[in-house]
């Protein structure tokens, strides 16, 4: 008796060792995740290494330039001198999206890009930059005519040059000597805001970018004036206390093409570092962080093959200014004693515009998901449409199947927007000008100049159509102690990924069939062995008292 | 029942009981975070039940090779030999005579520690349904770096089999009542020895192999 309790004993002893023993190896595991902030991971390491040689410097003090100490009456006049050392810049840029606004597609005769063929949910169309609403962003002098405008990015004050000349122009040559003195403070002001050269800076982008559809968070929901200068919890590589990145950090630049088109085909060929190449085509998380950028051996580095950083890292957009989430064109026109009017929204914004109609805005937006491989599909106002159908005038490319393909965050804003009735087309209002729908509020009228200016026959009829239109979000990257946790995904019910299809996802997917026998043969073995055990203990086992 | 000879015999080697009670432990574990992962509720959190499936999981499937290799070198493998002598006596048992005060008509004796019905089922369990286990969990665990494997029949047979093993357990502790008294299987299990009828002479449907004088 004595050995058998001493074996017992042992027994018990040495499976608590090897279980603790287990256990604390789990430890470090388990441990990493929450440290995973503090430890440094590989990606981290490959980013500060892309980013150390940072800090920019130069070799010219443009104030010293003689050039640029002229006295200036128009806008080509300072590019002139600008070109006078950057001998080739406005060359370039020309032939840069940025100034063209367009971009070649793969379909015959179809060109893409605002002042393409394409179209959006928003304002519709630039009509070949005849709109003028739609070109203020333009970088041109004097939209899309003469030189190129180099102070829209690279100047490092906002300066009215337009209304400048203009006073210059009614002032200059006059003998009062109050004018004069006016005349010489403006020839200051320009050169002043000429000579305060510099890289491209938040708010140079920002100035177009932010307020793209024609006000500020219009358009992409990750991209508005909040990121002028934004705080950690906004976005960690942009944010002053943060990485203090320039838009230019990850939006590199060559001969003034800039890195970042997103709808150009095809995706990114490959997801090389920025340190083997700082030169890439098109920039991803992955140019700086790597394909593997959490602590060594974690299961997130399994996931960066299926599913985008910004899926996880961008949890919300439009986490301080709002964003517009629809835009109803069909009730635009509607007039109070005779005059146009607006509504405001709960969230300080228009909720219903008589030149554009009716909209939806919100705040802390959760993305809708789709696979992504880096290209668009648009539907141009040369595409046939089903107006029974909701129309995706853009909408993501890539499948499960696609290696280049990951499960990437979007806004989707809806539409409703005007088509061909005949033709079953989109159109393009013109809304700008004398004669445009902002002005007139005759569509009819607006529709057939609008699809002049861009060549595309019209027939005279038009209804409304409901239409969707996709932005990647990948913007107002949050901290990683922010970023989603497993089950927001990985869970049967409200999975974030719950559209996500071909693949199966653990905790979010189950096979019925499975469940089922195995409920089957888990209650069958409780029911059986219960009777059993009820059988013995009403039988006593079949003993005599 | 009157009249028969008791004694204890120490039956399972301390390693046995180390293994048995270590798998047990690992085996409950890999069900308790398997079926969070799979979804079926919310315990420790989905990703702290990922870490640990995985970390006992590969150390499951080291010690389980260590065992295997044990196996092997001490011939115990003879033990899980399967025979259909008394196969059908052992079930007639279960089903009839347990009711009505029979004697097991199988007793253990060191060489031949489980009945006919326990070699068959642990065979089954251990060269079957564990190997099983232990692939596809590999497979699932290793996928990623596979490439262009599918997840989802990894998962389909995990799954199964884990409902499967679920099923054993149920039955397998049920089954540990069965003894002379209610936990002297649990008690054999944990200290080694068990109270079994007289050893002395050779049990008649002892394979050869697994025969001891």
């Amino acid at each position: 008796m004595k050995l058998t309790s001493q074996s017992a004993a042992a027994g018990l002893f040495w499976t608590a060792v090897l279980f603790v023993a287990a256990l604390m190896l789990v430890r470090p595991c388990a441990a990493s995740v929450a440290n995973a902030a503090q430890q440094e991971a590989l990606g981290i390491k490959l980013a500060k290494q892309a980013v150390r040689e940072d800090k920019h410097w130069t070799t010219v003090d443009h104030s010293k330039i003689e050039r640029l100490n002229q006295d200036f009456t128009s806008g080509d006049q300072i590019t002139q001198a600008c070109l006078s050392c950057h001998t080739d810049a406005s060359m370039q840029f020309k032939k840069t999206i940025h100034w063209t606004w367009k971009v070649p597609s793969e379909k015959q005769g179809i060109m893409n890009g605002k002042a393409g063929h394409a179209v959006n949910n928003f304002c519709i169309s630039g009509n070949a930059m005849e709109d003028k609403g739609c070109v203020s962003c333009h970088a041109g002098w004097n939209d899309i005519q003469g030189e190129v405008n180099c102070l829209a990015c690279h100047s490092k004050e906002k300066f009215p040059f337009k209304e400048t000349f203009a006073d210059l122009a009614a002032f200059e040559g006059d003998d009062d000597p109050d004018l004069v003195e006016i005349v010489d403070d403006l020839h200051r002001g320009i050169q002043q805001a000429v000579q305060n050269i510099t890289l491209p800076r938040r708010n140079n982008c920002g100035e177009c970018h932010f307020k793209g559809g024609g006000g500020d968070g219009v358009k992409h929901g990750d991209l508005d004036t909040s990121l002028a200068r934004p705080n950690r919890m906004l976005d960690v590589h942009m944010a002053e206390d943060g990485a203090d990145f320039a838009c230019t950090r990850c939006h590199t630049t060559v001969k003034h093409h800039i890195a970042g088109r997103l709808y150009t085909r095809p995706a990114a060929a490959e997801r090389k570092s920025l340190i083997e190449d700082d030169m890439a085509s098109k920039i991803t998380c992955e140019s700086c962080h790597s394909a593997t950028p959490h602590k060594a051996s974690t299961k997130m580095n399994d996931h960066t093959d299926k599913v985008a950083c910004q899926s996880c890292h961008i949890p919300e957009f439009a986490r301080v200014n709002p964003t517009k989430m629809s835009w109803d064109w069909s009730t635009a026109g509607k007039m109070k004693d005779g005059k146009p009017y607006e509504e405001k929204g709960d969230l300080g914004k228009a909720v219903y515009k008589s030149i554009k109609g009716t909209f939806a805005w919100a705040k802390n937006v959760v993305p809708q998901y789709y696979w992504y491989n880096g290209s668009f599909d648009n539907i141009g106002i040369k595409d046939k449409i089903d107006p029974q159908q909701i129309v995706e005038v853009s909408h993501p490319l890539g499948s499960p199947n696609d290696p280049d393909a990951r499960i990437h965050p979007f806004k989707i804003h809806s539409g409703k927007q005007p088509y061909d009735k005949i033709n079953q087309q989109l159109v393009a209002p013109l809304l700008s000008g004398p004669k445009g729908f902002w002005t007139t509020f005759d569509m009819n009228d607006a529709i057939m100049r609008g699809n002049q200016t861009l060549d595309v026959p019209y027939s005279g009829e038009f209804d409304y159509v409901k239409t969707t239109y996709a932005f990647p979000i990948t913007h107002m990257v949050a901290p990683a102690e922010k970023s989603l946790d497993c089950i927001q995904c990985h869970t049967r019910d409200n999975s974030r990924l719950a559209g996500i299809t071909g693949i199966y996802m653990p905790g979010r997917d189950k096979f019925a069939i499975v469940d089922t026998i195995g409920l089957i043969a888990v209650l069958g073995a409780l029911a059986g062995v219960t009777l059993h055990g009820l059988g013995r203990f009403f039988t006593r086992n079949g003993r005599e008292e | 029942m009157a009249g028969k000879t008791m004694t204890n015999v120490y039956l399972y080697t301390r390693f046995e009981r180390l293994w048995h009670w270590c798998q047990a432990l690992m085996v409950i574990f890999l069900m308790i975070t398997g079926f969070e992962v799979h979804g079926l509720y919310t315990l420790m959190g989905f990703d702290t039940a990922v870490e640990l499936h995985n970390f006992i999981g590969l150390f499951w499937l080291g010690s389980f090779a260590f065992f295997a290799f044990w196996l092997i070198i001490t011939g115990e493998w003879k033990q899980y030999i399967p025979t259909t002598r008394k196969l059908f006596d052992v079930a007639r048992y279960y089903a009839w005579g347990i009711f009505h005060g029979q004697d097991h008509p199988v007793q253990k004796t060191p060489g031949a520690k489980h009945n006919p019905l326990q070699r068959l089922a642990y065979l089954g369990i251990s060269a079957m349904l564990l190997p099983v286990q232990m692939v596809t969990g590999l497979l699932y665990y290793l996928y990623n770096s596979l490439g262009g494997v599918s997840l989802a029949p990894i998962a389909f047979i995990h799954t199964l089999a884990a409902f499967l093993l679920v099923n054993f357990l149920i039955i397998h502790l049920y089954m540990t009542t069965t003894g002379h008294s209610l936990f002297s299987h649990i008690k054999g299990m944990i200290t080694g020895w068990e109270e079994i009828r007289d050893t002395s002479k050779i049990q008649e449907w002892e394979t050869k192999a697994t025969r001891k004088t």
